[in-house]
């Protein structure tokens, strides 16, 4: 087994691992500092941050020797013996030089930088700078480049790393930017008429290491120290990419990619990095509305909760609609309610809202054509249930021939929505007409929630605790992030309740049930990891 | 901290000697200050019909101003730390890209709330361009609590209220050197 000695202290590899000297040393608390490397991108070794002392000991005598040359980090192989100094007065001055060169063309106007509260070259200053500039430059203002629709440049903030020039070129795959001039005239640019618009192009924000690189849609809202962040994850297509949701005062600020190398590595597309914004808009549904001959009537919650399930009791043909925007937890707990109040309910899969092909890009993140989070977890609910999966489209096809004879295919349908996109046309809202019961619980105001008998508000993604399962069949849970708007219980708490049970609604609970019940997810039994876990193992174990 | 603690000096009450223990020397003593007190010139001031005279305007801390750069701009750049000292949360910005080519960022909208701040004076000290100072105006009063929420123009107008009788502290110190 490989052995590596960092400041003294021995680690030990696995023989399969191929690690360099930043990771190596990050195993036994060393942190050594670094601008230019990052695990998803290629080594450039060009910022000269990590340079370290390294050297070999003698397998056999045990002797060791050291280079006279500080070298980087970054781009030295942990091999067997490899010895790494970090923490000799070398390696401190050259650090602290360092730092003074990266600061002699840096405007130092960290009070009006976004960056500042998360800025390696602030911390890294702190740290192993200089107490004293030598170089006697007053602040002066950063000169700003636009070189996208979302991005925006600080041209002088920059210290050069290439990382953002590294993922254009290795993980998009598309090259926009690029460095432009020599030595310290140095620049990040893009060629004209060639924009950094690529879907991950917000990516390169969260890479910049210092504030050269500015987030136009977060540019000057909030400064980073205010925010909280959550875990969470994205409901904008089925990838389910792992999510940090950053949060003030009941407000998304902003989502940032949260590493998971099972699912996303180290980002997340520009669609699910705006894609908050529909938490926060004014024209959510809010209240629930019971329909009366003269218009609606706002209901109490409570009141709601009691009388929706005595109503759907009632009906001798009763179908479910869920949609994939549902958790499994939310999934689960409706199916049972409308199983236990009618034991031959019909649950159908919502529509899958669809759009283009997969897109797949170099660096191996993949966005996916279908846009919602959670098709299979809510299909295995529905398998379990049914025992055969029934579709949108069959259930607009019962209506639309009962329709035809005048009569409804159902005496009561729930639709439980949360669609993020418009949804719902007018004619197929029009094959509900003749519903006598419609239960829809949505987002935004549709055709369907105008014909609707009661009419419950939705919670969004970041508002509610579940599971999402993946494209990949990777189960992800998540807490909310921020609370539902004044007036709306989130889904899962509506089912909970309306299921007769008292208190708050747990999802870890509700989560075991489903595992317990149904074998597709049996996988999810016992405590959910940050970064989830793989459903397929028990999917080849139960057929 | 325990007794043995080196920073911890003891001292020994001194010994009474005759003259203490009798206590007439100090009670004359304490009479002479009383009397000193009754003939010497009075110090009160009868508010608000006399104005107290503050000596020193520059340290004073009563109700804030936003100051104005060169060119009649609120000098303010929008960091939040003042609003991040405050420990009373008093201060509330929404920080926007400026209107003018040399400055990058401005408040869009900058609102103190005089009934919560405590006139600590963190936020002059936190603030990096001397944009917020308070002044030496200390009785404010408003009929509504909204009217004690103080908005950028309001904070500005203070600014071109006290700025002759109280310059602007970077400038102040600029002329002393």
């Amino acid at each position: 087994m490989p052995q590596v000695i960092v400041d003294g202290q021995t680690v030990e590899l696995e023989d399969h691992e191929r690690l360099n000297g930043i990771e190596v040393a990050r195993r036994v608390g060393v942190e050594i500092p670094h601008y230019c490397w990052h695990p998803g991108l290629s080594v450039v070794a060009s910022c000269r941050m990590c340079l370290v002392e390294t050297g070999t000991r003698h397998p056999q005598t045990g002797e060791i020797q050291i280079l006279p040359k500080l070298v980087p980090a970054c781009q030295t192989p942990a091999r067997d013996g490899t010895v790494f100094i970090t923490n000799s007065e070398k390696v401190k001055h050259s650090r602290a030089l360092v730092e003074e060169a990266l600061l002699w063309n840096h405007p130092v106007d960290c009070p009006i930088c976004d960056k500042a509260g998360e800025c390696q070259l602030q911390d890294y200053y702190f740290e192993h700078g200089q107490p004293q500039r030598r170089a006697d430059i007053r602040p002066f203002t950063s000169r700003r480049r636009d070189v996208g629709p979302t991005v925006t440049l600080f041209v002088d903030r920059c210290v050069m790393c290439s990382r953002c020039v590294r993922f254009c070129r290795e993980v998009a795959g598309t090259s926009e930017l690029m460095v432009v001039q020599r030595g310290s005239h140095e620049e990040i640019d893009v060629f004209p008429g060639y924009p950094l618009a690529n879907k991950l192009a917000g990516n390169v924000v969260d890479l910049c290491p210092v504030g050269a690189l500015g987030d136009k849609d977060f540019l000057y809202r909030q400064r980073v120290w205010f925010l909280r962040r959550h875990e969470g994850v994205c409901a904008g297509c089925a990838t389910g990419c792992s999510l940090w949701i950053e949060e003030n005062q009941q407000r998304i600020w902003r989502l940032k990619p949260r590493t998971n190398p099972h699912v996303n590595k180290w980002w997340i597309c520009d669609d699910g990095r705006y894609s908050y914004h529909h938490v926060h808009r004014e024209d959510r549904l809010l209240g629930v509305r019971r329909r009366v001959p003269e218009g609606s009537k706002l209901v109490e919650w409570n009141a709601a909760v009691e009388a929706i399930p005595a109503e759907l009791a009632g009906a001798q043909r009763l179908a479910g609609v869920f949609s994939p925007h549902l958790t499994v937890e939310e999934a689960w707990l409706l199916a049972t309610l409308l199983r236990r109040q009618n034991p031959q309910a019909k649950l159908f899969l919502g529509p899958v809202p669809r759009s283009g092909q997969d897109e797949k890009f170099p660096g191996g993140f993949t966005i996916r054509a279908e846009k919602c989070p959670n098709r299979l977890g809510v299909e295995a609910v529905l398998w379990h249930f049914m025992g055969c999966l029934c579709t949108w489209e069959e259930l607009l096809e019962e209506l639309a021939t009962a329709a035809g004879n005048g009569t409804s295919a159902y005496d009561a349908v729930l639709v439980a929505g949360g669609y993020i996109q418009p949804w719902m046309d007018e004619g197929a809202a029009a094959r509900f007409a003749h519903v006598p019961l419609l239960v829809v619980q949505d987002l935004f105001p549709s055709p369907l929630a105008e014909a609707a008998t009661w009419l419950l508000p939705a919670a969004a993604f970041a508002e509610r605790d579940g599971s999402y399962v993946n494209a990949q069949y990777r189960l992800q849970s998540f807490c909310w992030a921020v609370r539902p708007p004044v007036g709306v219980w989130s889904q899962g708490q509506l089912y909970w309740r309306m299921l007769g049970r008292s208190g708050l609604f747990d999802a870890r609970a509700a989560l075991r049930e489903a595992a317990r019940d149904v074998s597709a997810l049996s996988a999810a039994i016992g405590d959910i990891p940050p970064l989830g876990i793989d459903l397929r193992t028990n999917l080849l174990a139960a057929t | 901290m325990k007794p043995n603690d080196p920073d911890i000096y003891w001292v020994e009450p001194p010994r009474l000697g005759l003259a203490e223990k009798l206590y007439l020397p100090l009670v004359v003593d304490g009479m002479r200050t009383t009397l000193r007190h009754l003939v010497s010139p009075k110090v009160t001031v009868s508010f608000p019909e006399e104005r107290p005279r503050i000596d020193n305007p520059l340290i004073y801390r009563g109700v804030h101003r936003l100051n104005r750069d060169e060119q009649g701009r609120v000098k303010c750049v929008a960091c939040f730390l003042c609003a991040t000292a405050c420990p009373a949360h008093c201060i509330d910005i929404v920080g926007a890209e400026s209107p003018w080519p040399d400055r990058e960022k401005y408040p869009e909208s900058f609102t103190i709330d005089e009934l919560r701040c405590i006139f600590c004076g963190m936020c002059e000290e936190a603030c990096p361009v001397d944009a917020i100072e308070l002044t030496s105006l200390f009785d404010l009063t408003g009929r509504s609590r909204e009217e004690m929420i103080f908005d950028k123009e309001k904070l500005l107008s203070i600014y071109d209220m006290t700025k002759d009788a109280e310059p602007m502290r970077t400038a102040a110190q600029e002329a002393e050197r």
